[in-house]
């Protein structure tokens, strides 16, 4: 009796408490071993205030007056890169994500399979695909609208693929049961189900390539990072501010436009 | 009276055709035409055919980049998760009054506005090429984002528990230890392990600008046409990526996110 109520009472089982330690002596161990062999030079820092004020000072006073002919259509061209982009992402995404869905298709390896294809493009960064696809299509947009559609069919394959799982089957059943072809129940069965979510990945993708497709002219993929790399090559800090300025206006106006739609459809 | 089960949605078609005529005009301006995507297609079975097999010859210049890489993630993130837990205590604004909060969430949206290579680019040129320009832009990225997920979890928390902390008459930090940490660590550890993840993804490419890592010997790779050591530092990548994926969603489980 006594020995019942004097038990000690813990919040974790052994193995609990074993696997916690574990991640935590492996997140020090990470830390301090990258700490003590990263090659950097700290006297880069105490030159950093000295090079920043450089930098701002290069970078003032910023050359508005090139926006009309130089940012204006790069500036166009990665909007519609990153729009559509998401666009042909969504395209390829939603066969996936049926396949992918284990409600819609009951077979454990077409699962996988669909699984497999959303993780590897997952696995390969935006600037890596447009790598790839600038050199199979030469640089310009089109590598660019490439690289931003198939690395997107990662993320919108997988939420849009688990959403679908999230569905009700009421409705499926009964559109079963009378009989309905398979595109009558996606159509009236699924989308109905799915539509907000949809539409959510949809925003959040594109609200994510409009800042990715800024870079991709570093590698050659068409947008206004070509003409970054331009000013940059050439130490227009001047110019480079302009486009940094636009694109940072182009991003807040994009999130607040998502933002603003998101909260009308859901 | 017979009622159609289906009504046409007369809206929604006219919103598709918009969005397939906004297509097509884009197409248009991006000079995107089906020749030029047949030309690349046979184009791309010769590139594919130079990418494989791939060549691990030079594994060494290809550890190397890998482990800055990694190293690069791993600082930027420890850092990253330092910085950002005070900055999103600070913007909770159910803790704290307006003028604190507005600054931290202003820090945080001019943190995410940029993507990480763009910041790489400027801090490459204030602290010079390498990996201290990589780490600290990755720093940038981790207290955006971070900083913004925390924050968010922080305002869900129940407001009971910190409540009856202050009614013992605790001070402010024994609030923050005994009634808020509880309440968010497990999905701090969630946002923290996905942060990671998205480091170490960036942290490969970051390179590309001269910011330490894979990514410059990729980009080097690539512009000197050495298609399979492009292949096998790319299937390096993913394999990378796809280990650090499993880790994440292992060590979620761990603390039962």
């Amino acid at each position: 009796m006594s020995a019942a109520l004097e038990r000690e009472w813990r919040r974790f089982t052994p193995v609990e408490r074993l696997g916690r330690f574990t991640v935590y002596f492996g997140v020090v161990a990470a830390i301090v071993a990258s700490l003590q062999t990263v090659e950097v030079i700290p006297e880069f820092l105490y030159d950093a205030p000295e090079q920043i004020g450089d930098m701002l000072v290069r970078m003032w006073p910023i050359a508005w007056g090139h926006y009309p002919e130089g940012v204006h259509q790069a500036l166009l061209e990665s909007l519609h890169i990153a729009t559509l982009g998401t666009v042909l992402a969504v395209l390829m995404a939603v066969p996936v994500a049926f396949l992918a869905a284990r409600n819609v298709t009951r077979s454990a390896g077409l699962n996988y399979a669909a699984k497999l294809v959303l993780v590897s493009a997952r696995s390969v960064n935006t600037l890596i695909w447009a790598l790839l696809f600038v050199a199979v299509f030469g640089p310009g947009a089109l590598a660019g609208t490439l690289a931003i559609a198939f690395h997107s069919i990662g993320f919108t394959g997988k939420l849009l693929g688990e959403a679908l799982e999230e569905s009700n089957r009421g409705s499926i059943e009964a559109l079963e049961a009378s009989g309905a072809p398979w595109l009558s129940i996606a159509l009236k069965g699924y989308w109905p189900q799915v539509r907000p979510a949809f539409w959510g990945i949809v925003l959040f993708r594109w609200d994510i390539n409009v800042r990715e497709s800024a870079v991709l002219g570093l590698v050659g993929a068409g947008g206004v990072g070509m003409a970054l790399d331009t000013a940059l090559n050439l130490f227009q800090w001047d110019r480079a501010a302009l486009i940094l300025v636009s694109v940072l206006a182009v991003v807040v106006v994009a999130e607040i436009a998502t933002t603003q739609l998101r909260k009308r459809i859901l | 009276m017979s009622r159609v089960a289906f009504p046409a949605n007369w809206w929604a078609r006219a919103g598709w055709t918009l969005l397939l005529l906004y297509v097509a005009y884009a197409a248009s301006q991006l000079e995107l035409t089906p020749a030029r995507f047949a030309a690349g297609l046979e184009h791309g079975g010769k590139f594919i055919a130079r990418l494989f097999p791939p060549d691990f010859h030079r594994w060494e210049l290809l550890l190397k980049g890998m482990v800055e890489s990694l190293q690069i993630a791993v600082v930027a993130s420890a850092l990253g998760v330092l910085i950002s837990a005070p900055l999103a205590l600070l913007a909770a604004r159910n803790l704290m009054p307006v003028w604190a909060s507005w600054p931290a969430r202003a820090v945080m949206v001019l943190c995410r506005s940029f993507h990480p290579v763009i910041v790489a680019i400027l801090f490459v040129k204030a602290v010079g090429f390498g990996a201290l320009a990589g780490i600290l832009a990755l720093i940038i990225a981790s207290v955006g984002f971070l900083g913004k997920l925390l924050t968010e979890a922080i305002e869900e928390i129940s407001l009971k528990q910190v409540e009856a902390v202050r009614a013992t008459g605790a001070p402010f930090l024994s609030v923050v230890t005994y009634a808020v940490v509880p309440q968010v660590f497990a999905r701090f550890i969630g946002f923290a392990s996905y942060e990671t993840d998205a480091n170490l993804r960036n942290s490969t490419m970051v390179g590309i600008v001269g910011a330490g890592g894979i990514g410059g010997t990729l980009f080097a790779a690539f512009q000197r046409f050495d298609y399979d050591f492009v292949c096998a530092i790319v299937l390096t990548i993913i394999v990378l990526i796809m280990v650090g994926e499993v880790l994440t969603v292992r060590i979620k489980k761990v603390f039962r996110v």
